[in-house]
């Protein structure tokens, strides 16, 4: 044998023997790898950049018609060395999807995979103008009719707007589809119904659109209620908002009856899609009476969330709802193929009823790039596989958490894709705000909290389909550490997070006196 | 001077011709911190039962209802720099607006200190 | 499936831990009529990384790039040269797939990103205050006339006809559903944009009117006359802006007196992409307006400890809480573009934004004075940025499809952009920016002119 350990150094050293205390403070303010890191208005300069462009000497051609920005504009630069360490420095303040699990209900915050990245940019995607001449970006085109053809087969529809920038806009374009085929039909409803359990945008874009917001109750086991639905339409329904599956996680039964319905009574259907990652590749809403459908090709299609956007929102019609489809628009001929439709081409392809546009430009190209090519990766036999693991790994969660905490819809049947839990069993003084924070010390980013409204103190947990077992059992085994917390009462949880880059933040003072720019000087 | 409440938890103070109208301390305790307060502009006339104002805290934003028809006449400017005063002190310096009243049969119907006291526990 | 990590015994074992026999059960409550019963059709079974890759190449090969070609387009849309650590910045893992940072004790790097973004934009626009980022320009335009309606509690709105057409469409679209009033018009092809014309529309039920800054055809309005003039009516001044880059060069609208200031920041870090994703700006140059603002507001207040820290803030505001009652219904930003900006604007710094303007400004002189020499081409514009406006005595689409065809990408055509309108055809804009080289407009110069000859 040699001779053991000539360092001298024991494993045992790295804890303090008498367990955890604080450290000394340090005079950074810094911990090891935790950096705090200060505003680039604090650090840069107005002379300093990182860019290296030619002097154009004073006295030049000056064709500014006397409008030359005379006062400083107050923008620090930084060297190049200085900005990336700023940026990276900042990035490992945040979670990620890349860092752990990422269980936010309704958000599907799955793998974004870096195929994607990469062909996104290709330089004949990445690098071509929209107003290109037609003849130089078929390729472009071809992307979105590709896309378009592929989000219309998984969906069972007739037609796609591609250009919706995002969920809720894509929201907006189904409800005004709605809206401009009763105007066409000379028909003035002023009611959306929509169920209590809906996303916020839900109500918000059929306020915008001009109608008057009705709640839809729902049954015991978190469902749409048929019975009270058809009692309420009528001649003044313009249609119903439906979440499928829902906002509580589960599939609605009666879609295809709540369809036939509204149809007979003159309404149309939206299905918020937002939970489409459920079903992608085994349900097609087509099949079940839906009208129209936003696609957030951020969640299901896994196109990165970016830190908040940007999302992109295709809505996919009904053959009744596709000529109102604004432009630019997607749409099938009789010969099946799928064609690229604006303003210039609209009478050509008989789609002269658009309800006008919703965008400059054709949408978010770059993330139709990424979503076909995470189609194609996939296949119809792994998008499927998709949904499946995406149920399974949330059954998985539901069955594994369940005895310990409130799932007041756990009788309902099998979940979809998320599992929901509320609050009922905590101790007195504890929250779900409570558990959220002490999951970030477990190094989790939380559920999705306080959502749907239905449910006091609801959790809504996604895990997605590209967890591995391994991981779902350790988020588990830590979710089930901070239940039992929270069930014992255990008041430490009232101050979480402890370890993260910062503690609890005082949401209150930045309401009440918002600070919202820097507020120092515009010069050095 | 004699005191009401509504079921959606405002106060009203009525005066001759004048009310006061606030939200009361239940309703305060309810939404937590209060971060801001939209008043209507002097010279809005309000509707009974009709929104009025809005009282917002960091995650909410609640509807103030007029509790009485009537024509605002005054606004608690205070509010505007220093909205934690509907915290520190709901049913006095936290008042939101003063209304003349358009009918005072509106008045009846609505709870005196002690029916509210008890409206609340029962909540 | 390289995406999937489950394995078949994993899911057998989930399957038991659940109590359920297969898949099939966790899926009873979809009817049976509702369930495919084979694969979607004609979608071919998953494919690797090579074959994907091999598929989008053959795809992209379709198109022309502008780095390919002598490229010369704008109009809302503009090619500069972004550094290479912007796009290395927003694909650290940490930033491109963060959520929206609704948990600000794990996202600080997010929210300390969109407070030094808000400032930016802010100042670049000369306003108090600028939200987190829109989808785009041509929608944040149509969330400044919205605003400007809940603000001055009007519904009537004057768009300048020199508005990017897009962006007025827009407008005119959600307009419809919002039962306000829209005034337009179709620009006037002068030298000089008609201020007075465009002042003459307003009035007192005005509640804002829309004016872009450099204007569709490249010229510069004087903000400041009609700021004054929509003030004095008790109206709004929106400004939009297509191009900001052209702020490090001409005074920003809020200095001129525009009330809110919104426009497309593609141009500053986030690259053409064939039209998105973009990012609108959107800035308010009074702070007593942020709380009409649509949209993501990130602030700074303090944790538990007394630190510094950033939040989302104002959230009252938004769809999630508001519900029917939202100023808007937008649920999103443009996170990772917004970042792309915000690097790109650190890394250029004041000196740098200057040198860049005045970079593409004289080049843009340079290239407007070669093709103003071609015979039957004329100048339109007295003032301009990087962009203008030549009249060509012809359909200028057609001269465009020409040129596309020879591999010269020469500008947008006026009929592209307004289809129909007969008085507007012959017109070419033609946008010229740091990445345009002198041999490129040579190559154009001669095109043009053989091309018109």
């Amino acid at each position: 044998m040699n001779a053991p350990n000539k360092s001298g150094w024991k494993p045992e050293m790295t804890a303090a023997a008498d367990g955890m205390h604080e450290g000394p403070a340090t005079a950074t303010g810094n911990r090891a790898l935790m950096l705090e890191e200060p505003l680039i208005f604090e650090i840069g300069h107005a002379e300093t950049t990182g860019v290296d462009l030619p002097e154009i000497a004073p006295g030049g051609p000056n064709r500014l018609g006397g409008m030359e920005r005379r006062d400083p504009i107050g923008l620090p630069g930084l060297s190049e060395p200085e900005t990336v360490r700023h940026y990276t420095r900042l990035s490992r303040q945040n979670y990620a999807i890349d860092l752990g699990l990422f269980p936010l209900g309704s958000c599907t915050m799955k793998h974004n995979p870096r195929l994607n990245e990469k062909v996104a940019r290709i330089p004949g995607f990445a690098d071509v103008h929209p107003l290109q001449p037609v003849s130089t970006v078929r390729g472009a085109l071809e992307v979105i009719n590709e896309l378009a053809h592929w989000l219309i087969e998984l969906t069972g529809m007739h037609g796609v707007a591609m250009s919706p920038k995002a969920g809720a806009h894509g929201e907006l374009c189904g409800i005004l589809c709605i809206r401009a085929a009763l105007e066409a039909r000379g028909d003035a409803r002023e009611v959306i119904l929509v169920p209590e359990s809906a996303h916020g945008t839900n109500p918000a874009t059929a306020a915008f659109a001009g109608y008057r917001v009705e709640n839809i109750p729902a049954n015991a086991d978190g469902r749409v209620d048929l019975e009270a639905l058809k009692a309420r339409l009528g001649p003044d329904v313009a249609g119903v908002m439906i979440t499928n599956p829902n906002t509580c996680g589960l599939f609605e039964r009666d879609m295809k009856a709540i369809s036939d319905a509204v149809h007979a009574a003159g309404g149309f259907v939206y299905c918020d899609g937002a939970n489409f990652n459920a079903i992608v590749g085994k349900v097609r809403p087509g099949d079940l009476g839906v009208d129209a459908m936003h696609i957030n090709l951020h969640k299901t299609f896994s196109t990165p969330h970016g830190g908040g956007g940007p999302g992109s929102g295709p809505v996919v019609l009904s053959q009744a709802l596709s000529p109102y489809g604004p432009l630019p628009f997607t749409a099938r001929t009789a010969d099946g193929v799928v064609h690229l439709v604006e303003e210039e081409n609209a009478a050509e392809f008989d789609h002269t009823s658009a309800f006008g546009r919703m965008t400059a430009f054709h949408g978010q190209m770059g993330m139709f790039t990424r979503a076909l090519a995470y189609i194609l990766s996939h296949g119809a036999d792994g998008l499927a596989q998709v949904a499946e693991d995406a149920v399974l790994n949330a059954n998985y969660i539901l069955r594994s958490l369940d005895d310990l905490l409130d799932a007041p819809f756990g009788d309902s049947g099998p979940c979809m894709h998320e599992a929901l839990f509320g609050d009922r069993g905590f101790a007195e003084g504890l929250s779900t705000l409570d558990l959220a924070k002490s999951l970030i010390d477990e190094g989790y980013h939380p559920m999705t909290m306080y959502f749907p409204l239905v449910v006091h103190g609801a959790m809504l947990i996604e895990p997605t389909e590209t967890e591995s077992k391994a991981g779902l059992d350790q988020f588990i085994e830590a979710f089930r550490s901070v239940a039992e917390r929270a069930r014992a009462g255990d008041g430490a949880m009232k101050q979480a997070p402890y370890y993260a880059p910062r503690r609890r933040l005082d949401e209150t003072q930045a309401a009440r006196k918002p600070v919202l720019a820097w507020q120092g000087a515009k010069g050095d | 001077m004699a005191r009401y409440f509504t079921e959606e938890h405002e106060w009203i103070d009525v005066e001759g011709d004048t009310a006061t109208v606030g939200i009361t301390d239940y309703a305060q305790g309810q939404l937590g911190d209060i971060v801001f307060v939209e008043l209507p502009a002097v010279g809005t006339p309000v509707e009974k039962g009709k929104d009025a104002a809005v009282v917002e805290s960091v995650k909410a934003a609640s509807d103030v209802y007029a509790p009485i028809s009537g024509e605002v006449t005054e606004i608690n400017d205070s509010l505007d720099g220093d909205p934690a005063l509907v915290n520190s002190s709901p049913e006095e310096d936290g008042w939101f607006f003063k209304l003349t009243i358009a009918d005072k049969a509106q008045l009846e119907g609505l709870m005196d200190a002690a029916a509210y006291k008890s409206f609340v526990d029962g909540l | 499936m390289r995406y999937l990590p489950l394995t078949q015994a994993d899911r057998s074992a989930m399957l038991d831990r659940i109590g359920v026999s297969s898949i099939d059960d966790l899926f009873v409550d979809v009817p049976e009529e509702a369930r495919l019963s084979g694969p979607i059709g004609g979608l071919p079974l998953h494919a690797g990384e090579m074959a994907v890759e091999r598929h989008m190449q053959r795809l992209s090969r379709r198109n022309l790039a502008a780095g390919d070609a002598p490229f010369f387009l704008g109009a809302g849309a503009y090619r500069h040269h972004v550094p290479a650590s912007v796009d290395h910045v927003i694909q650290r893992g940490e930033f491109l797939t963060a959520y929206t940072p609704y948990q600000p004790e794990i996202a600080q790097g997010t929210l300390q990103m969109l407070f030094e973004f808000q400032t930016q934009v802010a100042r670049l626009y000369g306003c108090a205050v600028a939200n987190a980022s829109m989808y785009d320009g041509s929608t944040a335009c149509w969330e400044a006339v919205a605003m400007a309606g809940r603000v001055t509690r009007r519904k009537r709105v004057v768009l300048s006809g020199a508005l990017h057409p897009h962006y007025a469409e827009v407008v005119r679209t959600m307009a419809k559903f919002t039962d306000d009033e829209i005034a337009d018009a179709l620009p006037s092809l002068q030298g000089t944009p008609d201020n007075e014309g465009l002042i003459a529309r307003i009035d007192d039920e005005t509640s804002c009117v829309v004016v872009q800054y450099p204007d569709i055809l490249g010229r510069i309005p004087d903000l400041g006359a009609i700021a004054e003039a929509a003030h004095a009516k008790g109206a709004l001044l929106v400004a939009v802006n297509t191009e900001p880059v052209a702020l490090g060069a001409i005074k920003s609208p809020g200095e001129l007196g525009a009330d809110i200031v919104v426009g497309e920041g593609q141009a500053i870090g986030v690259g053409l992409q064939f039209g998105g994703p973009y990012l609108g700006l959107f800035a308010v140059r009074d702070a007593r307006h942020a709380r009409q603002m649509p949209g993501r507001l990130c602030g700074e207040t303090v944790d538990a400890e007394g630190k510094r820290g950033f939040v989302l803030t104002l959230s009252t505001r938004e769809q999630h809480i508001r519900r029917e009652k939202a100023t808007s219904n937008i649920c999103t930003n443009s996170g990772l573009c917004a970042l792309a900006f915000s690097v790109h604007m650190t890394l250029l710094g004041e000196e740098g934004l200057r040198r860049l303007a005045a970079c593409n400004h004289s080049l843009a002189c340079e290239a407007a004075d070669r093709l103003a020499q071609i015979p039957g081409v004329e100048l339109l514009n007295d003032s301009f940025f990087n962009e203008f406006t030549l009249r060509l005595g012809t359909d200028a689409r057609q001269v465009v499809r020409r040129l596309a065809d020879d591999g010269v990408l020469a500008g947008v055509s006026l009929g592209r952009l307004f289809p129909g309108v007969d008085a507007l055809e012959d017109g070419l804009l033609v946008a010229v920016t740091e990445t345009t080289t002198r041999e490129d407009i040579e190559t154009l110069a001669s095109a043009l002119q053989e091309a018109l000859a």
